[in-house]
This record gives structure tokens, sequence and C-alpha cells, in this order.
């Protein structure tokens, strides 16, 4: 009896051990068997691994991945960050063994961390491709990042309801061509707050949520614009130190998103990027700031697409009238330069049709909506109508703003004047901690990040 | 049988053993390496010394995290047991449908931190709202959240701790007391908490570790906001360590510095009311 028990002991014990290994050996076993497969079928090995920063766009890059896989055999995988956590994502990715063969930066100031895996591109097609030398991301000779899309942000309206006010018989603006000024800005929007019960809406502008899926909106893209003219007056391109010379209008037209608003201030700290969409895209709001990468999330609902437009974000600089909207890119493609030869090579093919195949600009243009810097999309213009709101400025001879928040010293600089910002609107923090956050903090920041 | 243990041995002991050394002791000791190392990804360190333990302490981030998580710890170790307890004497007296009531106080253990913490940000923000504020607008919202949760996930599993050493005292011992003329408050004080400190010991050891190690219930609830001053110690290493670049290497040194912090107060606490304890 004692032998049987302990025969039935040792052979569970063996079981158990076995299944554990075997759990582990099936696995190797079968990702060896995928990759003799490929190694057979196709003469092109490799694979390609994108860890996409769009959430907003992650179904059609999967879409387009399978069907590149199904043309040519190379296995491509998609991978999408959620909303706010792609550098921590990417930072425990690269550390694997199948690591991202592509991913992104957000410009100049991302790329300094991850400039040691950039693989030089200057003789990829997917460079050549580029329209010009404005849309790398250069290190001296070396091309470590393309951008792939141009994006543009200003004031999305509802332009139904705001035609609605403007037939109002006590608005002082009566068209859109009046509205090129902070001021008039000021009056419509306190206008339509005033009416807001016989216009149907909630607000002028949406919630001002400081969640992290909304929060970059003001302390990055809002922020763009004093430092654009602080730049503008000064001449230069990118700063150790900024002056904050236009701080004044900053909190002058934060003052006017959060008192002529869907929301009491005290409640914006919990509200998301969500919230502001669907108030805006069930004309809750007229007002929503962001870019034309939202187009997917508004569109198909009560607005329709004829009555979206953009308006530039006026903040009360002298001359703004001939203020366009925000465009520029903080999208750039980099290959992982210590993946494998044959990797690097499949990702670069990759890009290639993704960019000059009829699917790949199909995608891109008309299911993604992106305006891209590359030669080969002549013909392959978006629907999307912020897009085509954006090129009616630049056709008026407006002066587009550029993009200078990729020279903000860091993200630790944008999360300080992001909470400064909301504790200001809470009434918790003053103004005087926003710009400390803003001044003071630009400085040490960008010591922090460039001394090393 | 002795002999026989040791020739077994290896059977029983080896594969945990493994599993112990390629889960736990080899993370573990190239996370302090990395500790000292400025790295990007953990596959590139470079060494650079005590670099990374000087910006911890200038950090007054982190030390406000650390006492938020002591004053947290403290206010949920003292919640979660005295309720836990008295939750656990009132279910071993025969009361219609105590076996349901100890189920439905476990449940909401089984539900994952980060699951809770969103379902509680609803439920919290719904109340809040009422009074036009919400749980991230001040730390002292977020603190009380996070009590809350705690409370509510964790009384039910210390309860069944409590239940089966309540259980495990003797019969006769209770009746000795009740012979003698002893009230249930004597009885409590002097017979049912003497006989139930060994899970008095395991409780607070479990609800003191928990209370430092939180992480995704705070994640969840209130991501630290507003402006950090809601951030714990767990999610202050891993917002270092992931939110910032050129700082891993100090979020690695922060997670030693933690992980020795909490060693000690396990330890000393471990040795406190182990003091305690009665032999039966």
């Amino acid at each position: 009896m004692k032998r049987k028990n302990q025969w039935i002991a040792i052979s569970l014990t063996i079981i158990m051990a076995a299944s554990l290994f075997a759990g582990c050996g099936k696995n190797n076993a079968g990702n060896n068997g995928t990759g003799n497969n490929q190694g057979n079928d196709k003469e092109a090995s490799g694979k390609v691994y994108y860890l996409n920063f769009k959430p907003e766009q992650a179904d059609q890059w999967k879409d387009l991945a399978e069907d590149y896989t199904k043309e040519t055999g190379v296995p491509v995988d998609v991978q999408t960050a959620a909303s706010g956590t792609y550098e921590a994502q990417l930072k425990s990715e690269m550390a694997k063994n199948e690591a991202p063969t592509l991913f992104q930066v957000n410009g100049p100031a991302g790329l300094k961390n991850w400039k040691d895996y950039c693989y030089d591109l200057k003789d990829s097609d997917v460079y050549k491709k580029l329209k010009s030398d404005d849309f790398a991301l250069k290190e001296g000779d070396a091309v470590l990042g393309v951008a792939y899309v141009i994006e543009t942000y200003g004031l999305i309206y509802n332009r139904d309801i705001l035609e609605e006010y403007f037939a109002m018989d006590d608005s002082e603006i009566k068209s859109l061509d009046q509205l090129n000024n902070f001021q008039a800005l000021k009056k419509v929007a306190d206008g339509i707050q005033a009416h807001k019960e016989q216009l149907g809406v909630e607000g002028a502008f949406t919630s001002a949520g400081m969640d992290s899926s909304s929060d970059w909106r003001f302390k990055t893209h809002l922020a763009n614009i004093p430092i654009y003219y602080e730049y503008k007056q000064d001449g230069i391109t990118s700063t150790e130190a900024i002056k904050g010379t236009y701080l004044d209008n900053y909190k002058q037209i934060f003052d006017l998103y959060i008192t002529d608003s869907t929301c009491d201030p005290g409640m914006i700290s919990s509200k998301t990027g969500e919230d502001a969409a669907s108030e805006f895209a069930l004309g809750e709001a007229v007002f929503y700031q962001n870019g034309t990468w939202a187009y997917n999330d508004i569109k198909d609902n009560e607005v329709e697409d004829q009555d979206m437009g953009m308006l530039p974000i006026y903040i009360g600089v002298e001359g703004e009238e001939n203020q366009g909207l925000c465009t520029g890119s903080e999208n750039y493609w980099c290959v992982n330069k210590n993946a494998s030869k044959e990797n690097i090579k499949a990702t670069l093919d990759f890009l290639n049709w993704v960019i000059s195949s009829d699917e790949g600009r199909e995608t891109l243009s008309e299911d993604m909506g992106f305006i891209t810097p590359f030669t080969t999309f002549e013909d392959y213009l978006p629907e999307n109508p912020l897009v085509k709101a954006g090129n009616e400025y630049t056709e008026a001879g407006k002066t587009p703003v550029s993009w200078n928040f990729t020279t903000m010293p860091s993200e630790n600089w944008k999360n300080g004047v992001g909470n400064a910002l909301l504790e200001y609107a809470q009434g918790t923090g003053s103004w005087d901690a926003v710009k400390t956050a803003f001044v003071d903090r630009w400085a040490e920041e960008y010591k922090a990040a460039n001394g090393q | 049988m002795e002999k026989a243990i040791k020739r077994y041995f290896p059977i029983f002991v080896l594969p945990t053993l493994i599993a112990f050394i390629i889960g736990f002791i080899v993370p573990f000791i190239y996370g302090v390496y990395l500790s000292f190392c400025r790295f990007t990804t953990v596959t590139d360190a470079r060494f650079i010394g005590l670099v990374n333990y000087t910006k911890i302490f200038s950090d007054h981030v982190f030390m406000h995290a650390m006492w938020f998580t002591a004053l947290f710890t403290i206010v949920t170790v003292i919640l979660i047991n005295v309720l836990g307890f008295f939750a656990a004497l009132l279910l071993t007296k025969k009361i219609r449908g105590r076996n349901i009531f100890r189920t439905v106080f476990f449940m909401p253990n089984l539900i994952g931190g980060i699951i809770l913490g969103y379902v509680w940000m609803l439920l919290l923000n719904g109340v809040l709202a009422q009074f036009g504020r919400t749980l991230t607008y001040s730390s002292v919202y977020g603190f009380w959240g996070l009590v809350i949760l705690l409370c509510w996930q964790q009384i039910g599993y210390m309860m069944i701790i409590y239940i089966a050493g309540i259980q495990n005292i003797p019969g006769e011992l209770m009746e000795a007391a009740q012979i003698d003329g002893a009230t249930s408050g004597q009885i409590l004080k002097h017979v049912t908490l003497p006989m139930v400190m060994p899970s008095i010991t395991i409780c607070t050891f479990l609800t003191l570790t928990n209370g430092f190690k939180l992480f995704d219930q705070n994640l969840a609830l209130t991501n630290g906001a507003p402006s950090r001053m809601s951030e714990m110690l767990a999610l202050n290493i891993y917002n270092t360590f992931y939110g910032r670049s050129g700082y891993e290497g100090v979020g690695q040194a922060k997670a030693v510095v933690f992980f020795i912090l909490v060693a000690v107060i396990a330890i000393v606490q471990n040795r406190l009311t182990r003091q305690k304890e009665i032999q039966q």
C-alpha cells in the first residue's frame, strides 16, 4: 500500500513537471514551425512589428497589415498603445527579443530618448519619397525619423448652430468672416452661452477635460500658440528658457474655455477626451478644440460633415486676423536599428508599400483621413472635412501656425503645466502656479534633458 | 522517513525552486543592478554608480508619496482589521444565512483591482457630482476614496481568516470562562483576542504590505491626480520609470528603497505581533 502511494506521488509529480516544461516546449516548437514555413514560402524572410501610436486608427492599421501579409506572405504585427501610454509600452517592448521593428517618436524631444535605436533612413524609399526635408528628423546627416502625416488643429465648430446664433437679434457678430480675432470669439462664445437654451446646447465649448485622455489639448496644443508667438517675436525656433511673453493671452483663451463650457470647472478633472468628442458629435457644444485626427471620432453622428468647420485658435495677439490653423507633425516613423537585417528590410519594404501601393494610399488617405508629406499621394486626398477646412485657410493666404510643442523640453514639463492649469481652473491653485510651471520649469527641464 | 524526504527533495522542491529563481531571484538581482545604471530599455544599461540614489531624496513628489502612503496604510490597517474582526465575530454567532453573508462579504476580493478602481471611480464620482466635485478635485477625496475601496475589497478576506481563527478556539475555554462568570466583554478581551493572535499576525501583515504596495486601485481610481498629490509609492515608482525619459534608473533605485522599507516594516510588525501569540 505504502509503495503504491509512493508510485502515485512520483508519477503525479513527473506529470506535473512534464506538463510545465511541455507548455514552454510547445510554444517554442510552434514559433519555430511558423518561422520555417515562412522561410519556405517566400524568398524574403523577416517580419514587421509596428507599435502604432494612434489609437484612432488602430483597426485600419490592422486591416492594412493583413492585406500586406496576404499579398506578400510577410507577417506584419500591429500593436497599438492605449492613449497616453505609448512611451511606457515602447520602453518595455524594446527590451524584448522580438522588439518592434517600426515605432514612432513625437519630434525632437522624443527622439532624444530613442536616437540610439533609430536606423538611418537616408537610403530608404520612404525618405526619398518625402516632399521635403522639413518632414524628416535629422541628426547631422543621418535621417532618423520620417513624418508620415501632416495634421492640423484648431477650433472645430458646428456651422449649423453657429449660423443659428448669427441670425439672432442681439448677436454682435453676424458671420464667420467677422469671427477672426479673440474679441469676436469671446463675444460669440459668451452670446452662445447666454442663449444656450434657445440654441439647444449645453455650452459654447466642449468640456475642457483634464483627464490624461484630453489634457494634452491644453497643456500641449493650446500652449503651442503663445510659444509660437514668442518664438516669432524673438525670431527663434527653439529655446532653452521661455519668457512667457504671451502667457496672459494663454490665460485669456483658457478662461474662455472653462467659463463658456458645458460643465462646471470643478468637474473637469475627470472629464475625458471621449466626453468632449461626444458633446460635440451630439451637438451639445459648438466649439471643440482638436485636430483633423478627431474626425473619426465625431463623424456619423448628429453633426453632418458639411456642418463641420475649423477656426484658428485666436488668443488676442495683434494681427491675428491673418493667423491660420496650426499645422505640423509630431508623428515620425523610426525603424529599429537593433532589429535583424531581414526584419529591417521587411519593415522598409512594408513602409514603401504603404505609401506607394493603391491599397496603402487608399487606406491612409480615405480610411484614416491623413494628409501625408509623401510625393506619392498627389491624387489621394482625404474626404475629411476638417482637412478641407485647413486647406481653405492656406488658400486664403493665412499664415499657418507651426507646431512648436515638439520643442517643449520634456513630458514632465507638459504634465506640470497641465496640473497647474487644472488647479487654476478648479480654483484650488492660482495662475501664478501656471506661470511658474510654464517659465521656471522650462529652464529646469531643459537642463535636465540636455545636461547629461 | 527523513531519508525518504531527502531522496525525493529534487522531485518536490526543484520545480518550484527553479520557478522561484527565474521568476523572483534573477529579476530581483537584475533590478538591484539596474538601480545603479542609466538606461532606456533594460537591455542596454550602463553602470553609473550611486547617482540615481542621490536623485531620490531631492524628489519632493516621492517624499509626499511616502507620507501619503504611510498615512493611508495606518488608516486602512486599523479599519480593515477592526471591521474584519467584528464581521467575523458576528458571523461565527448563530445567525440565519451566515454562510450567504460570508460569501457575499468575501466576493469583492475576487474582482481585479483595476476593474474595482474604475467601478468605484464611477460610483464615487456619481455621488460627488451632486456637490459639483470629482474624485480628482483634491487629494483628500482621492485618499478617502482609496480607503473606502480597499476596505470594501479586503474586509471580507480578513474576515475569513479571523473566522478560521475564532472557530479554532476550543469550546471548553469559552465554556469555562462562562461558568466562571466572565462577561462577554471579558471573554472577548481575555479569551478570544489572545487566542486569535496568530490570525491577527497574518492579517496585519497582509493589510500592511497591501497598503504599501497598492498600485492598480490607485492607478484606476485617481491615477495620482490632482498634481500627483494622490500618488502612492508604487505608482510613483511606475511613473518615474515609464513617465520620464532619463529617469528609468531613478525609478529602479526608488523600487529598491521601497523594497527595503516594506521588508523592514513587515519584519518589525511580525516580531511585535508574534511576541503576543500564546501557545495553545
